[in-house]
C-alpha cells in the first residue's frame, strides 16, 4: 500500500504524517495524530459528527482523503477552547443541556461556529437549514438551537459592548 | 480497497496524460463527496485516483465574455457568496445549495454533480436550462459540450477514457432575464430529489416571455430537456392557460420508475406542479430585472 508523506496545520500545530491513499482525513485525525475528539458516525457525508474546518470551510472529515490534506489548514473540536476556558458555544451547550450521548457533539460545535462566524444574526431557521447535515439522537435537537441562538446573542452582545 | 495510485498533477495536459494511460478505473477526484462513498462501499474500486484541485483553471470562478466560468473543482458553497453570479443564475445557485448539507457543499462541485450522473442531480436541471456547456479536456485535445449531453444513462457520461470536466460555463444574461429550481422531496432538507425542475426564461419588454427553457430531474434515466414545456409558455405572459399547457406538457415528457421515494403517477404529476411553481418564480424573477 502506497503511504504518501504529508505536511498540515492542525488546529494551528504543523503536523507531519504518513497516510495510505484509501484512509480518510477522519482516519489520520483519530487513528495518526490521535485526535479523537472528531468522531465517526456514519462514514458516507450523512450525519455530520466527522466535521471540521478544512481551509476555512466546513466539510465532512470522512469525504476527505488524507493525502487531500497535505498543504491545508484543519481545525478540530480539539482548537476550540482556550485552555480551560470555553468556547462561548461549548458553555451554552452544556447551559442548555444540548447533548446527551455527546457523539453528535464536536460536529455540532464545529458548525455551529462556522455559522456564527459566516452569520453573527442567524434566525432560527437558518440555524436548522444551517445545521441540517448534522444528525442528533437523543436531544430532538430542539436544545441545540436554542444553544446556537444563545451563542449568537451573546456573541452580539459582548462584540457591541 | 487496494492499492490504489493517487496523483495530484498541476496541470491539464498532465491530468489527461494520467487518465488516458490509465490502466483499470481511473477515477478523478474534485470535492469527492460522491467518489469517496463509492469507494467506501466497494461501488467503485479505483486504481488511479486523479485529484484536479492543484490545476489552477480548476477552482476559480471567473466572468468571461459577459457569462460565468466555474472551475470543476470550485465547491457549491462557493457559489452563493459571489453576489453577481447569484444575480445572474438564482436558480443555478439555489440549485447548488440544496446538494446534501452545508458539509457536502463545502466540497461539492457542479462539474460532479455532472460527472456523477445521477438522474436526481439537484444541479443538472439548473445547469440545462441555463443552457450551461462543459469544456471537456482530452487525448485529443479540448472539446465543448452542452449540460444534457453530459449524462447518458444513471452512472454514465459521454466522456471518452481520458476526458475530464475542466469548467462549467454559464451564458451572459441579457435584460429581463432568470431562472429558478425547485423539486420535491419528503422532508425539508438533505434528501434525494423525487422530482426536480429548472426553468430559464428571458423576457420582453411587454413582460412577453422571449425564451424558455425547461429542465426535469429525477423522472427519466437522465435529467430532461423539455422543449414542448418551453414551447408552451413562449409568447405568453405566462397567464393560467400558459400554466396548465407547461404542466401538462412537463408530465407528458416523464418517463420514470417507481420507487420508494414515489410512484410513476406521483412523479408524473408533480413534474406539472413544479414546472409551474418553477416558472412562475422564474417569471417574478426576470420581471423584477
Amino acid at each position: 500500500m502506497a503511504r504518501h508523506h504529508i505536511t498540515t496545520t492542525v488546529n494551528g500545530d504543523i503536523r507531519e504524517v504518513l497516510v495510505e491513499t484509501t484512509q480518510s482525513l477522519l482516519d489520520v485525525l483519530r487513528n495518526e495524530l490521535l485526535l479523537t475528539g472528531t468522531k465517526e458516525g456514519c462514514g458516507t457525508g450523512d450525519c455530520g459528527a466527522c466535521s471540521v474546518m478544512l481551509d476555512g470551510r466546513l466539510v465532512c472529515s470522512c469525504l476527505v482523503l488524507g493525502v487531500e490534506a497535505d498543504g491545508k489548514e484543519i481545525d478540530t473540536i480539539e482548537g476550540m477552547a482556550q485552555g480551560e476556558e470555553l468556547h462561548p458555544l461549548q458553555r451554552n451547550f452544556l447551559e442548555h443541556a444540548a447533548l446527551q450521548c455527546g457523539i453528535c457533539t464536536p460536529g455540532f460545535l464545529i458548525a455551529a461556529r462556522a455559522l456564527l462566524e459566516k452569520n453573527p444574526s442567524p434566525t432560527e431557521t437558518e440555524v436548522r437549514f444551517w445545521l441540517a447535515g448534522n444528525l442528533c439522537r437523543c436531544t430532538g435537537y430542539d436544545k441545540i438551537v436554542r444553544a446556537v441562538m444563545a451563542t449568537a446573542k451573546e456573541l452580539r452582545e459582548t462584540t457591541h459592548a | 480497497m487496494e492499492d490504489i495510485r493517487y496523483e495530484a498533477p498541476a496541470t491539464v495536459a498532465a491530468a489527461v496524460k494520467l487518465l488516458a494511460g490509465a490502466k483499470g478505473t481511473a477515477k478523478v477526484l474534485a470535492g469527492g463527496t460522491d467518489l469517496l462513498v463509492q469507494m467506501r462501499s466497494d461501488i467503485v474500486v479505483p486504481s488511479l485516483i486523479v485529484d484536479i484541485k492543484k490545476i489552477a483553471d480548476t477552482g476559480t470562478i471567473k466572468k468571461e465574455k459577459g457569462g460565468w466560468r466555474i472551475g470543476a473543482s470550485v465547491p457549491c458553497a462557493v457559489l452563493g457568496e459571489q453576489a453577481a453570479l447569484v444575480r445572474d443564475w438564482p436558480g443555478v445557485v439555489e440549485a447548488a445549495e440544496l446538494i446534501g448539507s452545508t458539509q457536502v457543499q463545502g466540497r461539492a462541485t457542479l462539474a460532479g454533480n455532472l460527472c456523477n450522473a445521477s438522474p436526481a442531480a439537484d444541479s443538472v436541471p439548473a445547469l440545462i436550462a441555463a443552457g450551461a456547456t462543459v469544456a471537456i479536456a482530452g487525448p485529443k485535445g479540448k472539446r465543448t459540450a452542452k449540460a444534457e449531453e453530459i449524462a447518458v444513462g444513471p452512472g454514465r457520461t459521454s466522456l471518452q477514457k481520458g476526458e475530464f470536466v475542466v469548467s462549467v460555463f454559464l451564458p451572459p444574461r441579457p435584460k429581463r432575464a432568470s431562472d429558478a429550481y425547485l423539486r420535491f422531496i419528503p422532508r425539508t432538507e438533505m434528501d434525494i430529489a423525487v422530482v426536480g425542475c429548472g426553468i430559464a426564461l428571458v423576457l420582453d419588454k411587454k413582460g412577453l416571455i422571449e425564451d424558455a427553457r425547461v429542465s426535469l430531474g429525477a423522472v427519466a434515466p437522465t435529467p430532461l430537456l423539455v422543449k414542448e414545456a418551453a414551447k408552451a409558455i413562449v409568447g405568453t405572459s405566462l397567464d393560467a392557460q400558459a400554466l396548465e399547457a407547461l404542466a401538462a406538457a412537463a408530465s407528458a415528457a416523464c418517463r420514470p420508475i417507481d420507487d420508494k421515494r414515489g410512484t410513476k403517477e406521483f412523479r408524473i404529476k408533480v413534474a406539472g406542479v413544479l414546472a409551474r411553481r418553477a416558472a412562475e418564480t422564474a417569471y417574478e424573477r426576470a420581471r423584477a430585472k
